[in-house]
């Protein structure tokens, strides 16, 4: 088949000792930078750009770099989430939910290594699907105008009563505070600054890093300072073994293969990205397999479906990236900037007009993803003993990397100032048990939301009826309709056995 | 054709520098001690890209002693950078910044809250990505001419798609283009704005809107596989390259031009000296072989204005961005 040959090109492309060498160094940065909350892959590659000017790397050279970094942060967001209940980065939010109850368990160790394995199937299967589906699934993007796209946010926030297992009126509060505080700074519609104070800081709205490191990472600090250490919030947690047995395994393959479905396919869809991936795989498989209502208190499946997801919907952002020059998420479209300055323009004839770099990242992309996972399940151990280290020094640690990783990005102590307030916010949250998920939802998806709503009214001059007009959007709301019923109707069942599981489940509350 | 203008005497300049330096006496009494640039964006945009890549010209000609250092003082749209210029280092020699049209965009409809144009120094613009409308392959419009009928007849009935806000550079110029077609009611001109160039097209290319506004780059690849029909580039004269076969709006009768310019200026406080090292460095700069490779590789149009010529031009265009955006509401 032609698409082997191609690929057979790309690896002679990518196989030289240079690229190899740039492929690993590219990893192991990108799992570093993916682990420490504040760093996430978009700014981890925005970083890395001046360096790879500075090489003097052809484009190829400089794409498997970059790329390397991108899918190593994919893999080390997931490492500070479990550990630590802090996620690395945005799209391991979800890791969260039951990577941490399951380290608090005991069984950090094997949620480190399922979700490595996790990452693996996800990027690999994701991988695969760029090479044969590229040109098929930009079709269905093209599905995709505005009301299409507003009716697959509603979805999203629909299914949100599903993923938080605390009361539903406080996550549905969440969200509403996460909308808001989306609203903030320009108004992309219209030009106008909206509740900006005047203040030209908040001109460009509230950094979603911000927010989360914030939220996040902060807000666990102050829970130490409260408690001055007598709580001991990691001190006690016991690695277990770095392994995951063949039927842990086996038990979450199937969570594994839908979730990468899923991440794929947000992944092509344009701005919607690595973090609605996570969230709809690890929705979808709550709604799927909670049949013991696992779900939030350490269910290994709940740490492979996210990391699945969001690995896949690492390699899906590469598709509308390359077949058409739009980014599929926040790190593509710094990619795309790299792309554009290396005289390289994505779009439909890219494939035709530039084989060796296109094959060639695509044959990078399979060998990072080897060297990524024999360098995180060996490594699972080191990472681990994270935990061992006492919270007395440990969080002063997660401030200063909060800190010094918030002004890093914008080089702004107004971000500091921002990111404290968020720190408080999420403390205040926390001691309400309102669940902070929801919030970043919110931050992450509201604007897009918004957007796409007024597009489709001004296409429509005005008519609300257009939000229904294709099938595609019939069918989405549909869904958000069944996603939304379906938990207060099977609700009562649900708490029922919630109120039995009490004991965990107090505990893993603050995981939301 | 317009990429042709003077290589040679390009090369002459960067030969006479070149001779100059050696002889360690260039004419201007000022050097900068560390010369630095501030890209008032994050890494990978294109205010980035400006002082990255003049920053590198400007070193490995020996414009500058030692390195251009770049700093990205993201926020605001520019905004926060042109405060803290004004506000704490109004006196800098060192410094230039990074600008484009959308600076000059958002001077004009006050978005950089209590700054104007005259508190800084405009130093000279190193190139321009000129405005195309666009339309999809099979649409039945063919010319600019048809598509303003069209909106005159129904203004409803088109939509059309760009990559920046309300009031921003995309929506602008096809606002400049139909005012010189001599529509009057520019607010009935139904503008969706995306995130950028890219999305723009997508949706023109789903169907979903009729018409499409951005910068030649944005277009390019589109062009090439023939995916859009640019119906008018808003460029003096045709483009070099693939844009060749397209026609000016002006051709077609509608005297409008649209120049994404990208430029510096430096703080207002600046002395006359290092004010015109500056102006001359930017200059050298653009007459330079390498620049020409750059402007080439970035699909950059040439637009060579500098020093006061510059200050004037940038002046009007600060000036024609505010009538549009009193006619639009915008602004009052």
């Amino acid at each position: 088949m032609d698409v082997f040959s191609s690929l057979g090109h790309g690896f002679e492309v990518a196989l030289t000792f240079q690229n190899l060498g740039l492929a690993f160094i590219g990893c192991l940065l990108g799992t570093v930078i993916g682990a420490l909350p504040g760093l996430g892959p978009s700014n981890g590659v925005a970083i890395l750009i001046p360096l790879s000017f500075s090489l003097g790397l052809d484009a190829t050279a400089a794409l498997i770099l970059l790329t390397s970094v991108y899918y190593g942060a994919m893999y080390g967001g997931r490492i500070s989430s479990i550990l630590l209940n802090i996620p690395g980065d945005e799209p391991a939010v979800m890791t969260t939910l039951d990577g941490y109850p399951m380290a608090r368990a005991g069984k950090a160790g094997e949620a480190l290594a399922i979700s490595g394995i996790a990452s693996f199937v996800g990027s690999f299967i994701a991988t695969w699907g760029l090479v044969f589906l590229a040109p098929q699934l930009v079709k269905v993007a093209l599905l995709f105008g505005p009301a299409e796209y507003f009716a697959l946010y509603v979805l999203a926030f629909a299914t949100l009563g599903g993923i938080s297992s605390a009361n539903q009126a406080k996550a549905a509060f969440a969200a509403a505070l996460g909308l808001g505080i989306a609203m903030i700074g320009v108004d992309g519609q219209t030009g106008v600054p909206r509740f900006s104070f005047g203040t030209v800081h908040l001109y460009d709205g509230i950094d979603f890093l911000v927010a989360i490191v914030g939220l996040f990472a902060l807000s666990e600090v102050l829970i130490f300072l409260e408690h001055r250490g007598e709580g001991e919030v990691h001190g006690k947690v016991a690695i277990g073994r770095p392994v995951a047995s063949w039927a842990v395994l086996k038990h979450c393959t199937p969570a594994m293969l839908r979730s990468t479905v899923i991440g794929f396919v947000a992944g092509v869809l344009p701005g919607a990205g690595a973090s609605l991936g996570s969230f709809m795989a690890y929705a979808t498989e709550k709604n799927i397999s909670n049949r013991d209502k696992t779900f939030g208190t350490g269910d290994p499946r709940g740490v492979a479906a996210p990391e699945a997801g969001n690995n896949a919907a690492a390699g899906g952002a590469l598709v509308p990236m390359l077949a058409l020059g739009v980014p599929g998420s926040g790190t593509t479209a710094v990619l795309l900037a790299v792309l554009l300055s290396l005289n390289i323009t994505p779009g439909p004839l890219l494939f035709a007009q530039h084989p060796d770099v296109v094959w060639g990242l695509i044959a990078a992309l399979f060998m990072a993803n080897v060297m990524l996972i024999a360098m995180n399940l060996p490594l699972v151990g080191i990472f681990a003993r994270v935990l061992l280290i006492p919270p007395r020094f440990l969080m002063p640690l997660v401030a200063m990397i909060s800190f010094v990783g918030i002004y890093g990005i914008n080089g702004s102590t107004f971000d500091l100032y921002e990111m404290v307030v968020f720190g408080m916010l999420g403390w205040v949250l926390r001691k309400f048990d309102v669940p902070l998920v929801p919030v970043i939802m919110g931050v992450l998806l509201g604007n897009q939301m918004e957007a796409n709503l007024r597009r489709a009214l001004t296409i429509s001059n005005g008519d609300w009826g257009a939000l229904l007009h294709s099938p595609l959007a019939i069918a989405l709301w549909v869904l958000a309709a069944v996603g939304f019923l379906l938990p207060i109707v099977v609700g009562k069942r649900v708490k029922a056995r919630m109120a039995r599981a009490k004991g965990e489940l107090a505990e893993a509350m603050d995981a939301d | 054709m317009l990429n042709i203008r003077l290589p040679g005497l390009g090369r002459g300049l960067a030969l006479a520098f070149a001779a100059s330096a050696l002889l360690a006496g260039p004419s201007t009494a000022f050097e900068p001690g560390n010369a630095e640039c501030i890209a008032p964006a994050a890494p990978g945009g294109g205010w980035d890209f400006t002082c990255r890549q003049v920053g590198k010209v400007m070193q490995d000609l020996k414009i500058i002693p030692g390195t251009m250092q770049v700093t990205n003082l993201a926020g605001g749209g520019g905004g926060v950078a042109y405060a803290e210029v004004v506000s704490k280092r109004s006196k800098d020699n060192n410094l230039i910044v990074a600008a484009s049209s959308a600076t000059a965009t958002r001077l004009a409809t006050g978005a950089f809250p209590g700054n104007t144009m005259e508190q800084m120094r405009w130093v000279g613009s190193i190139g321009a990505d000129y405005g195309v409308i666009a339309v999809a392959k099979n649409s039945p419009i063919k010319t600019l001419p048809e598509l303003f009928a069209k909106i005159k007849a129904d203004p409803t009935s088109v939509s059309i798609a760009g990559g920046s806000a309300v009031g921003g550079w995309d929506h602008l110029k096809v606002l400049i283009a139909a005012k010189a077609d001599g529509i009057n009611n520019l607010r009935s001109i139904k503008y969706v704005p995306f995130d950028g160039g890219g999305e723009a097209i997508t949706q023109l290319l789903a169907g979903s809107v009729q018409a499409f506004t951005g910068d030649a780059s944005e277009a390019k690849g589109f062009v090439d596989s023939g995916d859009i029909r640019v119906i008018a580039v808003l460029a003096p004269e045709r483009l070099p390259g693939a844009f060749h076969a397209f026609p000016t709006a002006k051709e077609q009768g509608i005297d409008a031009v649209g120049a994404n310019w990208r430029g510096f200026y430096a703080p207002g406080g600046m002395s006359d000296d290092a004010y015109k090292f500056w102006v001359a460095s930017v200059k050298k700069v653009y007459a330079s072989p390498e620049w020409k490779k750059v402007m080439e590789q970035n699909g950059l149009a040439p637009l060579d204005l500098d020093g006061p010529q510059f200050e004037a031009f940038v002046k009007k265009s600060i000036s024609d961005i505010q009538t549009i955006s009193k006619e639009i509401g915008l602004i009052k």
